[in-house]
This record gives structure tokens, sequence and C-alpha cells, in this order.
């Protein structure tokens, strides 16, 4: 599935971003680029999140988060992922759930 | 805010709520803490409602409760990569009130419970993020929140933050979950007008469907489709375990797609239109999974103690006994002049053990490793069920008892006849 194709899916979603203050982050993104072979975030993230370069390096816009907890989870290998829940109010805002 | 609390409660959702009610309804005073804009909208579920634990809680949450349809027929598909074979379970017994179960919509669900809270005297407070436990020593004494410019103190916190329960893990009262411990579900709502969708379901009314599905449509992992029945929309997703989803290297969003597509299951999505794509952890890992619960000053309740029956579906009515039960414990613990220590508070543990929640956890404890270690179930056996049920309803002239003789060598050629007695016998390991 492309990343263009889950965009469509996620416009129909409400968020709030707080613009400039992502809640997850990739604490070294060395670590990615070059001793992560898998980059499972790339492929398992739900949202898309997560979107591997050519040069290898992994680029996290997290505007689309869903806020599973998968990317924080399955990174079991280099524990490269920082996680928090987003500030109060701001972040995914389900209609339905 | 210097006040002080009873009780502070981290999260809305139906454990949180359950707990927040309990503790209000006698008299506690209550704080509890919602990080989304209302309560729901930071939840996702299927969404099954069980009636039984609720009823414990909110008798009459019929009278006004946002309930979809009440299930009067539930169907169990076994699906190859074109077909399905399945079972069918309808009822009029279940078109009786009171009704066993319903589909709900969690956004809307959510918020009623939350009013019921509030109206028994609790606080709620939205929009803001627990983002740590307050600790006097090994003892939690408090929340530290980000909105409300400080500290909020209480003689007992119980954490009602979801499967995540980041709180938890930053106060290393449990370790961080494994991917084998969870399953990654995602799922769509699709809106269709009412009389196509009751026609092609076959009811009228109130009345729903369920279709619960197993099969290739999980390409091997281990994990379950559905797809319910709403008022006026239908809810269709897939769940897997994380591990397999980072073992197949699967995307879950090609999973539910794949899904969709499937022949048997895209007609009845025809013309719907899609509102809202979500994504879900469900903790699985099962009763060799959960936690620690409970501990000087602290209770954990529903996802984030892990309180989910993979095997049956169950997690809401977990997740609101589990809150009940913890405010039962508090309030029980302070009738007796009782402090908030772990020694007392292990009473909540043991209203859980005499309870449907962990003797179930218990019963099925073997499940998720057996799964694990033989993965064949879930596809070698749908697509041989399949194919028979094919051979047998195929009229070509083939007679039936040389037909019967395809489909046991189909068996024996795939598993081996010590494959399939060892694949009973641990069949019968798991569910025993």
């Amino acid at each position: 599935m492309s990343n263009a194709k889950i965009e469509e899916k996620l416009f129909q979603n409400r968020y709030r971003v707080d613009a400039g203050r992502p809640h997850i982050g990739i604490k070294n993104p060395d670590i990615c680029a070059d001793e992560c072979e898998t980059r499972q975030c790339t492929v398992c993230c739900p949202a898309g999140c997560y979107t591997l370069e050519g040069n290898g390096r992994v680029v996290l816009i997290t505007d689309g988060c869903l806020e599973c907890g998968t990317c924080r989870i399955i990174c079991e290998e280099h524990r490269n992922v920082s996680w928090e829940f987003p500030r109060g109010g701001y972040g995914i805002l389900f209609k339905f759930g | 805010m210097a006040t002080k609390f009873d009780a502070i409660v981290v999260g809305a959702g139906p454990s949180g709520n359950a707990a927040a009610y309990t503790l209000a309804k006698s008299g506690r005073k209550v704080l509890q803490i919602e990080r989304g804009e209302y309560p729901g909208s930071k939840n996702v579920q299927g969404a099954i409602l069980y009636s039984d634990a609720l009823e414990k809680i909110i008798p009459d949450f019929r009278e006004d409760a946002p309930l979809e349809r009440h299930v009067i027929e539930q169907r169990l598909w076994v699906l190859d990569d074109e077909s399905f074979i399945g079972s069918h379970y309808r009822s009029d017994g279940f078109n009786k009130p009171p009704y066993n179960r319903y589909t709900i919509i969690r956004a809307q669900f959510d918020k009623w419970f939350s009013q019921k809270v509030q109206d028994a005297g609790a606080l709620l407070i939205c929009e803001t993020t627990v983002s740590d436990l307050l600790m006097d020593g090994d003892r939690v004494v408090g929340v530290q929140t980000d909105r409300l410019g400080g500290s909020v103190y209480a003689d007992v916190v119980i954490l009602a933050d979801g499967v995540n329960s980041i709180l938890a893990r930053k106060a290393g009262f449990r370790p961080e979950l494994r991917p084998g411990d969870v399953a990654l579900a995602v799922k769509e709502i699709h809106f269709l007008p009412q009389e196509v969708l009751e026609s092609r379901f076959n009811i009228s009314g109130d009345a729903g469907v369920v279709i619960e599905m197993i099969g290739k449509i999980t390409k091997g992992m281990m994990g379950t489709g559905f797809l319910y029945t709403n008022k006026e929309s239908l809810t269709i997703g897939v769940g897997c375990l994380l591990s397999d989803f980072k073992k197949q290297k699967c995307s879950p969003n090609q999973l539910l797609e794949d899904m969709k597509a499937h022949p048997s299951i895209k007609p009845l999505m025809e013309g719907g239109e899609m509102k809202e794509y979500a994504a879900h952890l469900i903790p699985e890992g099962g009763y060799n999974a959960i936690p620690k619960i409970y501990g000087d000053g602290w209770l954990v309740v529903g996802d984030a103690g892990m309180f989910v029956n993979a095997v049956h579906r169950e997690g809401s009515n977990l997740a609101m006994t589990s809150g009940r039960m913890a405010a039962e414990t508090v309030v029980e613990l302070t009738a007796a002049q009782k402090p908030f220590i772990a020694k007392n508070l292990a009473l909540y543990r043991d209203k859980l053990d005499a309870s449907f929640v962990m003797k179930d956890l218990k019963k099925y404890r073997n499940l998720p490793e057996i799964f694990h270690r033989n993965p064949h179930f879930l596809t070698t056996y749908p697509e041989l069920l399949n194919k028979a049920a094919h051979t047998m309803l195929t009229v070509d002239g083939v007679d039936k008892k040389t037909k019967e003789k395809q489909i046991r060598n189909s068996f024996k050629q795939k598993r081996s006849l010590f494959g399939l007695m060892g694949d009973a016998y641990k069949m019968w390991r798991a569910f025993e």
C-alpha cells in the first residue's frame, strides 16, 4: 500500500496537530540508517508515518499518527523510538472510534 | 490545584468510567483525567458491548445509552482465498429484551458513560495528559499533569490509561510490552443507507449481525477479522499479533484492503462511504502476561492490566468489571479504615481471581503459545476445510465415497496422520 493511499484514508480522520511539538521521535537517526536492518516501522505503522528514504534514512512525520504504540513496541532490538502521548487535547480525535 | 482527592482515575474509557462511577456513587471525592477532547475521542474498539458487565454498574443503561444494534446473529467464517466455510447462529431468543450484547460506537458510548460518571459526582477534566505519577518513596501519592500547572494528590490512583500504560511503565511497575503480547487491529467505519444495510443482512428494527473471521485473510498471522452492523454503518477490521506483522513484514493497512476485496466480503461493503480509519493495540498476551496490578497507593484496571480474553473477543466487559472491582476495593478499605498499601489492595486481586475475569484468562493461558508455535492452524486448516466443502459440493459424476477419500488424503498429505493427531491434542490442550 502506497503512503498516498493511506493518506487518503487519514484524510477522513479528525486531528488537532500540535505544530512543532511531535509526540514521537527517533532517538538516533543513525541507528535506523546504519544498524537497523529491518526498519519494520516503515512497514508496520498503520498510518504510514515512517518512510524510508533512498539513502537508507528513516523519516518520521507524526501528523497522521493514530497513537497505537506499534512503532515503539516493534523497535525492540534498538529501542530507538521515544514515545509519549500528545499534549492534552492534541493528536487524533476519533469521531467514532 | 492544591485540593486533595480520595481517588484519581487516569483515563475515561470503560474501565476508568466504571471505577470513577462506582467510587463517586459511594461518596468518594474523585478526580478523573482524560487526555482526549472528550471521553471517547482517543478510544477504539470493534465494538461489542456485553450487557452483563455494564448492568452490574448501571442496571438501567438501556434507557438512554447510545446503542447501535442488539446482536441476534453470530457468524463465524473460516476463509480461504476465494471462499469461506462457516457457521451462522441466529436466534429469535436474542431478539427479546433484555438483550445480551450490542454493537456500539465508542465515541458516543464513552461520552454517555462519562456523563453518568459526572452525574454521580466525579470531577472530570479533559484535554489533560498525565505525564508522571507522583511518588513518596515507593508509594504513589498523586499525578503530574501537563495542564493543571502542577500536581494533584490523592489517597489512591487508579491507572485506566489503556494498553500502552505509559505511566505504569515509567514508574517501573511493569516492563515494556512485547510484540508477541499485543495484537494490532486496524478498522474502518463505512456508512450505508439503513434500508440497504438491513436488507443486505436480513435484519430489521434494531437487530444486528456480527461476523467473526479467521483463515487466509490474516495471511498466516495469528489474528481475526470482524464485520459488525451498526445502525447505519458497518465496522470492518482485522487484527493480528504484532510479532507476526513484524515477522511477515506485512502492512496492516494492506491487510485490511485485501480483506475488504475478498469476494465474500466485498459485496457486503458495496456502496459504503468510509468515514474513519483507526488503529489500536489489543493486549492479547493472556494470563501469563498480566503485569503487577496493585501496589502502594495504586491499582491498574482495563487494558492497562492486559485484561482481554482474545479467544472470545471480550475486553470491554473485563475492563468494566476490573474497574468496578478496583473501586469496590477502595470503598471497602475506606470503610474498614485501612490504608491503601499493597498488602490491603491485594483484595483487588482476590476479587478478580474469584470472578470470570481471571478464571477465563487462566483457562486459556496456554493458547497464545500454542497458536504461536503452530501457525498452520490458521492457514492449512482453513484451506483444507474449504477444499473439503468444495469437493463435497461439486457434483461432477464422482461418487461420494471417492470424494471422502480424496478429502481424507488431502488432510493426511498436508499434515500426516501423526500431525493431525498432534494438532487435535494441541487444540484440546488449548481449550480444555
